[in-house]
């Protein structure tokens, strides 16, 4: 593809986005378009791709939402949808965690190649969402060795 | 000044109560930043607060601080790592209702030893580890800021995903 890849970098706030955003050397040369949960990190990601030399990235601002909160949960699956119709991603990275999953679930559908990084908090077992999406990636990583298995997650290294 | 964080999703009476008490015994200031309480969640009175604080306000807080207190989330691990500031945690109990499950105990264990992390295993342990740590520069002389990248192998594997699926 002569084009440059359209990359969508998608997760909740906090520790899930703190982590997405440390992958940012690995979107040199794409067209980005981050998405997250709240509406206060736009300066932040611009002053990353800057400092890297990359474009603008673009910035969607999505619903939060716990996994107890139903209709919020649904409002915010549609807007992941919506995102995706609109954005068109080749590629969808995520850290999780619903926005994740919807994400992964509805970009394969729309025939982007998906990556589900477990996050690092999950040392023990996987996280809840990531057992449920990460059957659905393209490729599916955890950061801790002794999680990878053959047709589960691997280990590619961590995001310290 | 001493800045608790214990992440936006819940409300910490544990933490927060333990440092509010250790707060009231000594002349330290302690900002914290309590995420979303309930009618019934404890209130400190020995400290300025706030449920939550825009990223700037964060930033601020974190810079100004000697250090830093806050759940076994990976944001806080993080954030204390990359600014250089020592950290103490308290991993959230899925047993006391304090998270749907008990990842911050796996985290917690996974990090005890880690140069500038502090473990609290129980909230009895948070005022000793303040006593032996708000007073004094406590960083090891070689302690050095984590980059902001995550591992050289990991972005090369996800960089070698994007070319192959375009």
């Amino acid at each position: 593809m002569a084009e440059r890849p359209r990359v969508l970098a998608i997760s909740s706030t906090g520790g899930h986005w703190i982590q997405l955003l440390r992958l940012a050397p690995a979107f040199d040369g794409v067209t980005l378009h981050y998405a997250t949960t709240s509406a206060d990190f736009r300066g932040h990601i611009e002053r990353i791709a800057q400092n890297r030399g990359q474009p603008r990235p673009a910035y969607h601002v999505l619903t939060d939402a716990n996994r107890w909160e139903k209709m919020k949960l649904i409002r915010q699956a549609v807007e992941v949808l919506l995102l995706l119709l609109r954005v068109r991603p080749d590629v969808i990275i995520t850290t999780g965690a619903s926005v994740g999953y919807f994400a992964v679930r509805f970009g394969r559908m729309l025939g982007a190649r998906t990556c589900w990084l477990d996050s690092i908090a999950n040392a023990r077992e996987l996280s809840l969402s990531g057992a449920r999406a990460g059957p659905h990636a393209d490729f599916w990583l955890t950061q801790w060795p002794e999680l990878a298995r053959p047709g589960g997650p691997s280990y590619e290294g961590q995001v310290l | 000044m001493i800045f608790l964080s214990v992440g936006t999703q819940a409300p910490f009476d544990r933490l927060v109560r333990a440092v509010d008490q250790w707060a009231s015994a000594h002349h330290v200031p302690v900002f914290g930043q309590l995420g979303q309480l309930a009618a019934d969640s404890y209130r400190p009175a020995h400290m300025e607060w706030a449920e939550f604080i825009p990223a700037s306000l964060y930033e601020e807080k974190l810079d100004a601080c000697r250090l830093m207190v806050a759940h076994a989330g990976m944001g806080s691990i993080i954030s204390a790592l990359t600014a250089v500031k020592p950290i103490i945690i308290l991993p959230r109990r899925a047993a006391l209702g304090e998270h749907r499950n008990e990842h911050q105990l796996a985290t917690a264990e996974k990090f005890v030893g880690r140069p500038g992390i502090h473990v609290a295993m129980t909230d009895a342990d948070i005022a000793p580890l303040l006593d032996q740590l708000a007073e004094c520069d406590n960083l090891p002389a070689d302690a050095q800021a984590l980059s902001a990248e995550a591992s050289p192998e990991l972005l090369s594997a996800i960089r070698r995903f994007i070319i192959a699926a375009s």
